[in-house]
């Protein structure tokens, strides 16, 4: 094993160069460090203004999101050890305007995650004194899957159609709305429909699947924006047959 | 108008890819292999036009010749538009690929009636 590994990292710096570029650096190697521990080994002794971000490196809180050697990774989760003999390149997350460094803006698809309206809607609350939702275990296992996503963005990185048409709402927000779709307690489905039926919606998708091959969560988007373009499909279908119907 | 085109386009296309996967290669292997060696008894010319001409072979061939000509048809689009990305050639590419689609299967259907 060798003692060292080099790390071409991408930067940016609108207030220095104003021109992105690579620099490298030479970090110890060690078996169990991940890509994110040599990137705190950089920040903490060889350049405090590299800037990225991170938080519980448990691979929980989504945050630490980066591309390695061209692929969507939780830097958290990532051992350097694969990427032997290196040089390992780090730079953001594809797909979504550079802030600075390794630091991608995030508006566009927080934005995008409010329009689907990822809470449970009812259209009457019961008061805490009629007691809780109750559930069975099958109906929790109808949503549980979508349920894991921590809004890491790897599958918008990974998306080629996100790239393409800014417009996609994306594959996480559609899984959060099947989340709180397909839950027994929620009573909002018409309302996520307004916004998914869009063409922008589930029909933007074109299959490639790269988005649940990167999901760390194992939440599979594809799957969520198959199935809910199978349900579109036959409710429209169902109000060609039953006019007064809305699709 | 367009909140309807989608289901409408990738209903077929869902439709067609699901039912050629399933029937096309049962079909090969009836018309190319079992039927030219003669296995399961069905040998001569005459009971597959028998076969064919059924009203309910009829019905079947034409409907897996439509869905399958859409889903083609949907697929190229997208290849065009998504692959090369055409995006404003969108409505000229949609009139072309689901229009051959539509003629084939008009072509189809003419086949099935006046030579089967």
């Amino acid at each position: 094993m060798p003692d060292t590994v080099k790390l071409e990292v991408f930067r940016y710096r609108p207030e220095g160069e104003g021109e992105p570029l690579y620099e490298t650096f030479e970090v110890p190697y060690r078996d169990e460090w991940m890509v994110l521990d040599a990137l705190n080994q950089i920040k903490d002794h060889q350049d405090g203004t590299l800037s990225y971000r991170w938080a519980c490196r448990m691979g929980v809180c989504g945050s630490c999101g980066m591309t390695v050697n061209g692929e969507p990774v939780l830097t958290c989760a990532t051992y350097l050890e694969p990427f032997l003999p290196g040089p390992i390149r780090v730079e953001p997350l594809h797909g979504f305007p550079v802030i600075r460094d390794l630091v991608g803006d995030l508006e566009d698809f927080v934005g995008k995650l409010q329009r689907v309206k990822p809470w449970i809607i009812r259209e009457e609350e019961r008061s805490p004194s009629e007691g809780e939702y109750l559930q069975t275990p099958e109906e929790m296992d109808a949503y549980k899957r979508y349920s894991m996503c921590i809004n890491c963005m790897l599958c918008y990185a990974a998306c080629p159609i996100y790239e393409l048409e800014p417009g996609f709402i994306g594959p996480a927000a559609i899984a959060l709305a099947q989340r709180y779709n397909l839950d027994s307690r929620d009573e909002g489905a018409r309302e996520r429909h307004e916004v998914l039926a869009e063409h922008e919606g589930v029909w933007s998708c074109t299959f490639v699947g790269e988005c649940s091959i990167v999901c760390p969560k194992d939440v599979d988007p594809a799957g969520a924006i198959q199935r809910y373009k199978v349900d579109a499909t036959l409710d429209f279908f169902r109000s060609l047959v039953t006019p007064g119907r809305s699709p | 108008m367009r909140r309807a085109r989608d289901p409408f386009f990738w209903g077929l296309f869902s439709a067609g890819g699901m039912l050629t996967a399933l029937l096309l290669p049962a079909l090969f292997l009836v018309a190319a292999i079992t039927a030219p060696m003669g296995w399961f008894g069905m040998t001569g010319y005459e009971e597959w036009v028998a076969l064919a001409s059924h009203p309910v072979t009829r019905g079947g061939l034409l409907v897996v010749a439509f869905l399958a000509f859409f889903h083609a048809a949907h697929r190229f689009r997208y290849t065009l538009y998504d692959g090369l990305q055409l995006y404003h050639l969108d409505a000229l590419i949609s009139i072309v690929t689901y229009g051959v689609a539509a003629a084939l299967t008009v072509l189809a259907a003419a086949l099935l009636i006046l030579v089967v």
